[in-house]
């Protein structure tokens, strides 16, 4: 084990993305995804990062330079949260059709209105389907490690996606925590230098991007569609081989207590860690309560999540965002298409919770759990909730 | 695991209180965890932030709502926030005040045990501002006994510079005048 060095997340953050080597850093600052941006043009300024950081207008022209970059082979790297990441939603699905390993950390938080910059799911399910392999994560190390993970499972010429590692802006960003760092000699050795299959170059021109018709997009498409889901097993592959280095060790799906378990929590990023601690509590109490966390969020975990939940007879499903007018949640959603067809299933019982940061304690979830499984008892199918709203 | 909330406002400190605090902690191999109350910066506004120290890894991210030490950098606050807001019955109260600790038991209305220094006095001395933030850390030390006073140093210098000796030195003299009841 590495020596654990107190620092903010998002210090955490912007050294990995020193560590990983990379060539181009284009990004907007925008609230709580700022230290990131902030430590790393300090980096680049100092002369630690042989990199190009390219202070831009606005959060479309910083995924645009992205696009650019990568395209021509350079290691390139952004973040942003919530109205940055609406501005730069169209270029989203740009890179990810070019096939271009990208890597886009996003501090979540509440899109507006009402003006909020608070922490919740609102900003990264706007762009759920923009083709990107999407990371969940819990805490600082994680976030640490999954900047290296990322773009070495992106940029595998069988994989050739963009990522996005989702971290909880302000609960994440703004918290100081013990990370264990990893010796630039062993992620050198992790991450070899990007070796493009494609790139732009002036001696051998290749079109990207080109026009498709009708007669070809939709195959265009499912070939994006095929790939994205195939690179569950170089994820794996990947995440195996960062626990061999490091001892950390990371699945599609995780699971806390769950395997005899009759309800069964089900999480989405760092709410998962409180989550863990109400389970404890519960449990102490004699209760029947699990935990299970979604890590992988795209290409999602079917097999995984079905595996982990199909034994229980109640799912609490805590969702961060609102699908207005919709089916609840876009975690339950998912769960629910995840478990449809199987003919012995659990209930699902759905609450969206911590919207714009409202605090999400160890008692909340015990009386969502409390609620979910009387309404249960007594009947009700699909239940779904907006927690705590006072009417 | 030991959960501590500040109180200050809004530039006196109470963020880099809390996050000086969970560096010190970590620089002893111990887990910690300091995050303010995110919002938008108000100077002068009464802030809260935390921190929790523990043997374990911490997994608990939510606010805390039942501290085992509450520390307050501007006496002011005592009356005007409830600062022993679900606070242990076995925890304590840490403040800068000009009364005595037994003055700021009754204020406070709490049997919890109190410790007191009149850090703004040893802060315009010492710093030549009323920044209590490193100050009231001495007194922390001192009633708690959380973490070593030479775990601070590290930290110190590399939040402050070429002024830490200064906050050094404010931080020891919080130490040595603290009066606890």
């Amino acid at each position: 084990m590495g020596k654990r060095v107190g620092m903010e997340v998002s210090i955490a953050a912007a050294e990995a993305v020193k560590q990983a080597n990379v060539d181009v850093i284009s990004a907007y600052p925008i609230t709580p995804q700022t230290h990131i941006v902030e430590h790393l043009s300090e980096i680049v300024a100092n002369g630690e990062l042989d990199a190009e950081f390219f202070c831009v207008e606005s959060e479309h022209s910083a995924m645009s330079i992205c696009i650019g970059s990568e395209a021509t082979g350079a290691r390139s790297f952004t973040c942003t949260s919530a109205q940055g990441l609406a501005l730069m939603a169209e270029m989203t699905y740009i890179a990810s059709g070019l096939r271009l390993p990208i890597l886009m950390i996003v501090a979540n938080r509440t899109l507006s209105a009402p003006l909020s910059i608070w922490n919740d799911h609102s900003d990264t399910m706007m762009i759920r389907d923009c083709g990107w392999i999407q990371f969940f994560v819990e805490n600082g190390q994680e976030v640490y490690d999954h900047v290296f993970i990322s773009y070495r499972v992106g940029e595998d010429r069988s994989v050739l996606f963009p990522t996005i590692i989702n971290m909880d802006g302000f609960i994440l960003s703004h918290v100081i925590e013990p990370i264990e760092l990893i010796d630039q000699e062993k992620v050198d050795k992790f991450l070899p230098p990007y070796q493009p299959l494609y790139r732009l170059h002036p001696d051998q021109p290749v079109t990207m991007g080109a026009f498709a018709l009708p007669a070809i997009f939709a195959e265009t498409k499912k070939a994006q569609e095929v790939a994205l889901r195939a690179s569950l097993p170089k994820i794996l592959e990947v995440w195996k081989e960062f626990g061999d280095l490091t001892g950390r060790y990371y699945h599609p799906v995780e699971t806390y207590k769950a395997e005899d378990a009759e309800t069964l929590l089900v999480t989405m990023g760092s709410i998962g860690e409180t989550a863990s601690v109400a389970v404890d509590r519960m449990r102490e109490e004699g209760r029947s309560v699990g935990l299970v966390k979604i890590r992988l969020w795209r290409p999602f975990p079917f097999e995984a999540l079905k595996q982990a939940t199909l034994h229980a007879k109640n799912l609490v499903v805590i969702d961060r965002a609102v699908s207005v007018g919709g089916p609840g949640g876009p975690v339950a959603s998912e769960v629910k298409a995840a478990i449809y067809g199987e003919p012995l299933r659990p209930t699902v019982y759905n609450f969206i919770a911590g919207i714009s940061g409202r605090d999400v304690a160890p008692f909340d979830f015990i009386k969502m759990v409390d609620k979910a499984e009387i309404e249960i008892e007594e009947g009700k199918k699909d239940g779904y909730e907006l927690y705590g709203v006072r009417e | 695991m030991i959960e501590i909330r500040f109180h200050g406002r809004g530039g006196q400190g109470a963020v880099t209180s809390a996050e000086l605090l969970a560096l010190a902690a970590i620089h002893e191999g111990k887990y910690a965890q300091a995050f303010p109350s995110f919002g938008p910066e108000r100077r002068g506004a009464p802030v809260v932030a935390f921190c929790r120290i523990n043997d374990k890894p911490i997994r608990i991210r939510a606010n805390i709502y039942e501290p085992d030490l509450v520390v307050v950098l501007d006496a002011s606050l005592l009356k005007i926030v409830n600062v022993a807001s679900g606070l242990k019955p076995e925890g304590m109260i840490v403040t800068t005040s000009k009364d005595s600790p037994e003055k700021v038991r009754e204020i406070l209305n709490v049997k919890n045990r109190v410790g007191v220094v009149d850090a703004v006095k040893i802060a315009l001395e010492v710093l030549g501002l009323p920044i209590t933030n490193t100050t009231m850390l001495g007194s922390v030390v001192k009633a708690s006994g959380l973490v070593q006073k030479e775990s601070f140093i590290p930290p110190f210098k590399e939040r402050f510079g070429r002024i830490a000796e200064k906050n050094i030195a404010a931080f020891e003299r919080a130490y040595q005048e603290t009066l606890i009841v």
